[in-house]
């Protein structure tokens, strides 16, 4: 800030509220409504203060769920979601540490052909090739299974190649001093290299199981039994009952606890998520 | 302790780049060999052959008389100190001097007694619990030395160990690793560009140039009688004077090797008072002056050529610039070349 | 390709580090995207019993449907919508914020957090605010006159996605116009102010010029964006209605190959949708990469 304009900062600080209203209200919302009765919903407006059936609400979805909408309950979903997102955060990291390590400390026959076959699936979201995908997996019996939900979905370009990026800054003498030092490349690999890339996992950690944690579309194709319904899936069943209108109190404590790990991961850990946010595009 | 044998060794790069040609090397038990040479002449190549971190092209490297070519690193028992020293920036000091002795097995009784000693000798027990980012560049590099003495190796190989720090502390850490080698006896390969330091710490110093190898020999045999041209210009600071022999007048009628026809002076042997040996004699004009402390040295334009050279002499000679000086040199203290062939002639 | 001075000499394993992503890759990626891509060549008769190769008469035929032209055009209305309304609110978010030196870090925590919401959440989200029967937006609307029901009104069904997919993404932009902003030398700014600029003038011939890469890049960002990961905000609130009003292409594959399908027409939207990917993909490693570097 160069000079002092007492108007600018006065109409920075209106911006800038008005754009946490905006992004907090519809939450705002959903979490009143999450407080309230029944019998709130029907005089035609909304409600806007905070009600008294808030912990009843929360148990119940969490305990019983809403049997008319074929959902399991609330837990059963989000232990599902859990797994899956963590599953699929670590499998990623896993498989890219590994193949960019190959890519970077070793020379072989194919190597730009493994890179290139690895940078396409940038080019290919679930989105795009859903049917021909879910005939794979269904080909391979991996329907309503957890392995169905997480492999396909592990492949990862983007972690690769800021695996990639980040090994290259390391020093090559490091790796010289380490062979000298009687290490192999498994030894190196675990010793050296897996250490120092503490911060990158850990950022790329959070980015990731928000990834897996909002997969809507392909768990939607993918579970048939409610036992394994996530619970960003499962939310639309909730929301969606054809006949009447849903019981918007119980959805929305639904959707409070749907949003509550992935930005409870990003608001504690928001060093780390920015940075792997940023690294990951560039 | 093991001496290491070089045979016709060569290394040739991908697009047919050749970076070292064809190359012998002796280096004996126990000796402090400094390979010294300006960048690109192939003695960073030389050494990472030796450690076995570049591949051999032609000839072969031996260790303690074993052929070595095909080893890994790990396996030819060498030490390395690196230019970065290359520590392992999540490892405490300890967890440093640790790692090389661990892979290989050692008890822990012995890698405990090793470290020990090594930080005695070092002087680094103080921080042996601290990582490598709360030391200085001279700790540093003292710990990237103590993780090469704990290894106990047949040789010890130095990869331009000082360059990144600065003069003072080199001069102080020169002397050290001096002293350790000295006081280990381990075969040291050493590697730098910096000339004083080639001829402070070696006890064989190797020029090389463009891959080859230009002179080998004691430190001050290679100062007082230089080879080749580029060894004469290489050692020795300030640079060797060199002057065309038709330049030198009728003085040419000198008694020199037949062949020669580029003389080569150092600054140190002209004087500005004509000694009882025989000499030549030259004129020349200041063009500056410049007073180092313990000597001062002045560049001239000689006279009838109008060439620069640089005479350095004993401190109190005050000259003005711009003053005419007669120059004498001992023709004993002259060097003979032949500007083709690049060699001495006698 | 750049590597490593020293790489290891082992022959094997490199191969062996590779094959559970290459693994992954060929079953679930490659090899589904040649399946559609070879699906979209053939046509499967209703009873599944025989597929004949027909050349692009799937293609031809989607082109020719004017529900897929539709779809292609309120896509391109969606993703530029989206882009420019998430990227103006998230640009002055990110200039006011960037004025701020103590505070500016509780408002960017306050901002960020959207990112982990997932789409269909943000769907459900704003179709309870947008709810004709008990929504507040509806409400206030028709104190203004205006009737809200974007189960009828096709307008407003668009205007609904559009709002709600815009509010995801705005912290996403807000933290990149963030570190673009900040990536501006301090010492440029000044030499305009004293140069005579005020703050406004600065911001549009210094700034925002200098901040074009961020700008860019972001520009293809949200356009990906827009028109892949907001399947799930279309099906949590109109689902592609009313009458195909906000049936955008991602949303259309799903419905003409899961739930009716019609597995060529899909599979040729899908190669269609691979197209546009590459492209956007290309221009961003082409043209944004390049110009990040300064």
């Amino acid at each position: 800030m160069v000079e002092n304009r007492p108007f600018l900062n006065f109409l920075t600080h209106l911006v800038l509220i008005a754009g946490v209203v905006i992004v907090v209200f519809p939450v705002y919302l959903a979490f009143i409504a999450s407080s309230r009765g029944p019998g709130d919903f029907v005089s035609g407006v909304v409600p806007l203060l905070p009600g008294t059936h808030l912990v009843e609400n929360y148990s119940t979805i969490w305990n019983e769920g809403l049997s008319s909408s074929g959902a399991p309950p609330i837990w059963v979903m989000m232990m599902n979601s859990l797994l899956m997102a963590v599953a699929i955060a670590l499998g990623k990291i896993a498989i890219s540490l590994l193949s960019a390590y190959a890519i970077v400390y070793f020379k072989f026959p194919f190597r730009l052909l493994a890179f290139w076959i690895i940078f396409i699936t940038l080019m290919l979201p679930v989105e795009v090739r859903i049917i021909p995908t879910f005939k794979v997996v269904a080909d391979l019996g991996m329907l309503n299974s957890y392995l169905g939900l997480t492999l396909p979905l592990i492949a990862s370009a983007t972690a690769t190649f800021l695996f990639r990026q980040f090994f290259l800054t390391i020093p090559d003498e490091l790796m010289e001093a380490a062979r000298v030092d009687g290490a192999g490349p498994l030894k190196f690999f675990r010793d050296i290299l897996l250490p120092l890339s503490r911060t990158n996992i850990a950022a790329l950690f959070v980015i990731l199981f928000i990834f897996g944690w909002v997969q809507y579309m392909w768990p939607l194709l993918v579970t048939t039994d409610s036992r394994y319904y996530t619970i960003v899936m499962g939310i639309k069943r909730l929301a969606a009952s054809a006949d009447s209108e849903p019981l918007w109190h119980l959805v929305m404590a639904a959707v409070i606890l749907a949003m509550l790990p992935p930005v409870l991961v990003v608001i504690s850990m928001q060093r780390l998520f920015v940075k792997g946010l940023v690294e990951t595009e560039k | 302790m093991a001496s290491i044998d070089i045979k016709g060794v060569k290394k040739v790069y991908a697009g047919n780049v050749t970076a070292i040609h064809e190359l012998d090397l002796t280096i004996p038990d126990g000796e402090l060999v400094v390979l010294v040479g300006p960048s690109g002449c192939g003695k960073s190549t030389l050494l990472r052959m030796i450690a076995g971190l570049e591949t051999i092209t032609g000839g072969t490297i031996s260790i303690d008389g074993t052929v070595v070519n095909t080893k890994e690193p790990a396996e030819r028992d060498i030490a390395m100190v690196f230019q970065n020293y290359a520590l392992y920036p999540h490892m405490t000091v300890r967890g440093n001097l640790e790692y090389g002795l661990k892979n290989r097995g050692t008890p822990r009784e012995e890698i405990d007694r090793r470290v020990a000693e090594a930080a005695r000798i070092l002087e680094i027990d103080a921080f042996l619990d601290r990582r490598p980012r709360q030391l200085s560049g001279g700790q540093r590099q003292r710990v990237a030395m103590g993780r090469a003495i704990v290894r106990q190796p047949k040789a010890f190989l130095f990869d331009e160990p000082l360059s990144n720090l600065d003069a003072k502390l080199r001069g102080q850490m020169r002397i050290e690793i001096k002293r350790l080698q000295r006081s280990l006896g381990t075969t040291s390969v050493y590697v730098t560009h910096d000339q004083l330091e080639a001829m402070t710490l070696a006890d064989r110093l190797v020029v090389m140039n463009g891959g080859r190898i230009e002179q080998v020999g004691a430190p001050l045999a290679l100062y007082e009688r230089p080879e080749t041209l580029f060894v004469a210009g290489f050692i020795g600071s300030p640079p060797m004077n060199l002057i065309a022999l038709e330049r030198l007048g009728a003085q040419s009628a000198l008694d020199l090797p037949a062949g020669t026809d580029l003389v080569g002076i150092r600054p140190d042997t002209i004087h500005l008072t004509a000694p009882e040996e025989p000499h030549i004699t030259l004129g020349a004009t200041v063009e500056l002056y410049e007073p180092i402390g313990g000597e001062s040295h002045l560049h001239m334009r000689l006279e009838d050529s109008g060439q620069l050279i640089i005479a350095a002499v004993p401190a109190k000679t005050a000259m003005a610039e711009g003053t005419s000086a007669t120059l004498y040199v001992r023709t004993a203290d002259l060097h003979p070349f032949n500007r083709e062939t690049g060699r001495r002639t006698d | 390709m750049q590597t490593k001075r020293t790489i290891f000499p082992n022959k094997l394993l490199p191969y062996a580090l590779l094959v559970p992503q290459l693994a992954i890759t060929l079953i679930f990626f490659i090899w589904p995207a040649l399946q559609a891509m070879k699906s979209s060549f053939e046509r499967e008769d209703p009873f599944g019993f025989k597929t004949s190769f027909i050349w692009f008469d799937n293609y031809r035929k989607i082109f020719a449907d004017p529900n897929y032209l539709g779809s292609l055009g309120r896509t391109a209305i969606f993703a530029l919508s989206v882009t420019l309304l998430a990227m103006i609110v998230s640009l002055l978010l990110a200039v006011a914020v960037n004025r701020l030196l103590r505070s500016g870090k509780i408002y960017t925590t306050l901002l960020v957090w959207p990112y982990a919401v997932a789409p269909v959440v943000v769907g459900i989200l704003w179709w309870f605010i947008f709810n004709p029967s008990i929504g507040i937006a509806p409400y206030i609307l028709r104190g203004m006159g205006i009737n809200w029901n974007h189960r009828i009104d096709g307008n407003q069904a668009m205007i609904l996605i559009i709002i709600a997919a815009a509010w995801k993404q705005i912290s996403y932009n807000f933290l990149f116009f963030v570190a673009g902003l900040q990536s501006v030398p301090q010492s440029l700014i000044e030499a305009a102010a004293i140069d005579g600029a005020g703050p406004f003038k600065r911001f549009w011939t210094i700034v925002f010029p200098l901040i074009s890469p961020t700008t860019f890049f972001l520009l293809i960002i949200n356009m990906n964006y827009a028109m892949f990961d907001t399947f799930g905000i279309v099906d949590a609130t109109t689902m592609g209605g009313p009458a195909q009003a906000t049936n955008i292409l991602v949303y259309k594959v799903y419905t003409d190959g899961v739930l009716n399908l019609n597995i060529g027409s899909s599979s040729a939207q899908s190669v269609i949708l691979m197209l546009i990917v590459i492209a956007l993909t290309v221009v961003q490693f082409r043209f944004v990469e390049r110009r990040v570097q300064y």
